[in-house]
């Protein structure tokens, strides 16, 4: 179970440091699906190891992927109406909350 | 009639209210209501009397309680005996014939209406006076005459003089009310009531001291000094001439300053109660009358002349009472009580005679001085007769009305001999001036050949009331005639009838006194046997002294005027001076201390208010930095401060550590920060 664990947390960290140093905004994207992974990695580690009698952390995962889906369409949208207006999704010029 | 004779003054008071507030631009309506309104008063007066003679005089009062205090009673009423009854028929008749008079001599005046609506109230004011029952009442319509005096003196205001004149006497006249409103002060605060009657029977029964009665008495007299110009307040009825001369014959001659009078005579019982009040009485009375006559000598304003001569015959009704008033206080009774109302009213009417022939005059030759005229009796004839008629009657012929007044009065002086002697030489000089202004004025020849020229007799509306009043003066007399025992005297007395009789030696004398004037003026004035003028270089001291008013009004603007004007001129420096420093001191401190507190408001108060306001923004724009506006930033935050937390979960120090960590991290990154330049928004930057 660790080592699916290991894994877990691994995919984990490279989406955290994806989402936090990626300039491109379809990267960024990209990092999420790897923690939303991680995340049903773990879901299904867990409802292998602890409850393997009920299917709850597998349902919960496929959950978690026709969520991430919806979720990608969304962000994919933003970015492309990103592009539209400031022709390019560099995130770093993309400061309009700035004080 | 006689229990709604308080309607006499009233009609007056209507007059000048409709006039004051309806017809004041309808001039002849003014003057139409006027003389119908005291017409009417006129008729109701002669009602008034007729009922007074048929009740021999019973008194007749009415009144309405006007404050009920605890030390003072005040009253508004009516007091109705003889004396009031013949006083409210010589006002109303005076009166009458004034304001028709004054129908022709105001001819044209621009203030037509407001004159006669003055007239009205002067009326209502004096018939107030006469029926008045209380000191408290006689008071107040004392001031009012007052006040129309002053109203009609300043008349023709446009004249300095005639402006200055009504100052003048207002204010003199005002000297003397004081005096007579503390006399009304002693008898409010020792007898509690001003009520006449009430005083009066206070007074007979003894219960008052007679020092009270002195100061009471000498201070009421005041009052009388004051309107009816006797000495030393005399200065202001002469210049008060520069009024109209209907005025000074209603006002300046027949009634109002016969109030002073009237007042000694209505307060008889007072000054009866107190020797040394009644001398002081007969004394001023005296002496008023023979400084106005001797001043009277030489004077040159037809006008003036009748004004000292009015002065002096008042001084000689005010020396008959208080001559009675002595006797009185001495036990026996003399004729001075019923002589000097007696020539109260035979004087009222010969001196209104005298002003309004005088007017006349001036009417027609527009000039008030002597001098300038002469000779006047061939261009006016009813004017010369009534004139001279009304002089012979002040003179003291017989059987003209003054005789018979002005022979009561010798007559009461008997038993006071320098009294008597004064009072022949007064008499004597009266004839004399009289005469003097008769031949100058309307025989010889024009001195002023221009002003004869134009001149001409007046209108009828001002020789029928001249014609009436020299009627009048001849045999107005005749009531008091000394051979009927039911006379004046026995109408007008004071405590009992007190009938004197014919005294035909007095008779002759005070006639041979009266024609040896006339005769003396007749030699100088009209023969010229005696140069007038080398007469008064003779006795020029004597000439100088009459011909300057024995200096009284350079006296008092020595003694009185200059000494109050020197004050006020120190007053003055010091109001501006120390009262206006010490205002501005202040007035400066305030701004100084308003500046002080300006400054704290503005630096401490709204310094605090705006610091507390910069302090604010000033934590705001350390803080605002956090917003960087970068998604990426604000996740960093988020996913170290979970790590925080988890580890804080499960070490503390190592949470500490972290913390330190993360400090460093950020300080370090904000140098890098501010020493490079900032990468993002300088260049656009397109990326795949």
């Amino acid at each position: 179970m660790l080592q699916y664990l290991a894994l877990s947390a691994i995919l984990f960290a490279i989406g955290i440091f994806g989402v936090l140093t990626r300039r491109n905004a379809v990267g960024i994207l990209m990092s999420l699906e790897l923690m939303f992974n991680a995340a049903n990695i773990n879901l299904v580690v867990f409802n292998r190891f602890v409850g393997p009698d009920n299917l709850t952390g597998q349902i919960f995962a496929l959950f978690v992927v026709v969520v991430a889906a919806a979720e990608a369409v969304v962000g994919l949208a933003i970015v492309l109406l990103l592009y539209r207006n400031w022709r390019g999704i560099d995130i770093d010029r993309i400061n309009i909350m700035k004080w | 009639m006689l229990e709604y004779a308080y309607l006499i003054p009233l009609y007056p008071l209507l007059a000048f209210v409709l006039i004051i507030f309806f017809t004041r631009w309808k001039e002849r309506l003014s003057s139409a209501i006027a003389i119908l309104l005291v017409l009417l008063a006129f008729v109701h007066s002669v009602f008034v009397l007729v009922a007074m003679l048929g009740r021999h005089g019973a008194p007749v009062e009415l009144s309405t309680p006007f404050i009920d205090h605890l030390i003072i009673k005040l009253e508004l009423g009516m007091w109705i005996d003889a004396l009031t009854a013949v006083m409210l028929l010589v006002v109303t008749i005076v009166s009458s014939c004034v304001q028709i008079y004054s129908l022709g001599y105001m001819h044209n005046d621009p203030r037509w209406s407001r004159y006669f609506a003055y007239l009205s109230l002067f009326t209502f004011s004096m018939l107030g006076l006469v029926i008045a029952n209380n000191f408290f009442m006689i008071f107040i319509f004392w001031e009012l005459v007052g006040l129309t005096s002053y109203l009609l003196i300043g008349f023709w205001f446009e004249k300095k003089t005639a402006s200055d004149a009504g100052k003048k006497a207002f204010i003199t006249t005002r000297i003397g009310d004081l005096g007579f409103i503390v006399g009304i002060l002693i008898l409010t605060f020792y007898v509690g009531t001003l009520n006449y009657q009430e005083i009066f029977e206070k007074v007979t029964s003894g219960t008052l001291s007679g020092g009270i009665l002195a100061a009471a008495g000498i201070f009421i007299f005041c009052g009388a000094i004051g309107k009816s110009a006797q000495f030393p307040l005399h200065v202001w009825l002469p210049d008060a001439m520069e009024g109209p001369t209907p005025v000074s014959a209603l006002i300046h001659a027949a009634t109002m300053v016969a109030a002073g009078v009237y007042l000694v005579a209505r307060a008889m019982t007072l000054f009866a109660g107190s020797a040394t009040a009644s001398m002081v009485v007969a004394v001023i009375g005296l002496i008023t009358s023979f400084l106005a006559a001797s001043i009277a000598l030489t004077q040159n304003d037809i006008k003036r002349i009748l004004a000292y001569s009015t002065v002096s015959q008042l001084g000689y009704m005010i020396m008959a009472l208080g001559l009675y008033g002595v006797d009185y206080a001495h036990g026996h009774h003399s004729a001075g009580y019923v002589a000097g109302t007696f020539h109260l009213m035979t004087h009222a009417f010969f001196k209104a005679l005298l002003f309004l022939g005088a007017g006349s005059v001036i009417h027609a030759v527009h000039t008030n001085d002597i001098n300038d005229m002469g000779g006047l009796s061939r261009k006016m004839k009813t004017t010369t007769i009534t004139f001279f008629i009304a002089s012979l009657s002040i003179a003291g012929i017989f059987p003209l009305s003054g005789f018979w007044s002005k022979d009561e009065i010798v007559a009461s002086t008997a038993g006071h001999p320098v009294f008597m002697v004064v009072t022949l030489l007064i008499a004597f000089m009266t004839a004399f001036y009289m005469f003097r202004l008769c031949f100058l004025t309307f025989t010889g020849e024009p001195r002023d050949k221009e002003r004869f020229e134009h001149a001409h007799e007046s209108p009828k509306s001002m020789t029928g009331p001249l014609t009436v009043l020299a009627f009048l003066s001849v045999f107005a007399g005749w009531v008091g005639l000394p051979w009927l025992h039911r006379g004046f005297s026995s109408f007008v007395y004071h405590d009992q009838v007190h009938h004197a009789g014919p005294h035909y030696i007095l008779m002759i004398i005070s006639t041979m006194v009266a024609v040896s004037g006339i005769g003396l003026a007749y030699t100088i004035y009209y023969k010229k046997v005696i140069s007038a003028d080398a007469l008064a270089r003779r006795f020029k001291v004597l000439y100088k002294l009459s011909f300057n008013k024995w200096y009284f009004d350079e006296i008092y603007d020595a003694i009185i005027i200059r000494p109050i004007l020197g004050s006020t001129r120190v007053l003055w420096w010091f109001d501006a001076n120390v009262v206006d420093g010490l205002v501005n001191l202040i007035g400066w401190l305030t701004v100084k201390w308003a500046d002080l507190k300006m400054w704290f408001d503005r630096y401490i108060i709204d310094g605090t208010v705006n610091g507390l306001g910069y302090l604010c923004m000033a934590g705001s724009w350390m803080v605002k930095f956090i917003q960087s506006g970068s998604v990426q930033f604000y996740t960093l935050v988020v996913i170290g401060g979970a790590i925080g937390a988890v580890l804080y979960r499960v070490t503390e120090v190592g949470f500490y550590f972290y913390l330190i960590g993360l400090i460093i991290v950020a300080l370090l990154s904000l140098l890098v920060k501010m020493t490079r330049p900032d990468r993002v928004g300088t260049e656009p930057n397109i990326e795949g």
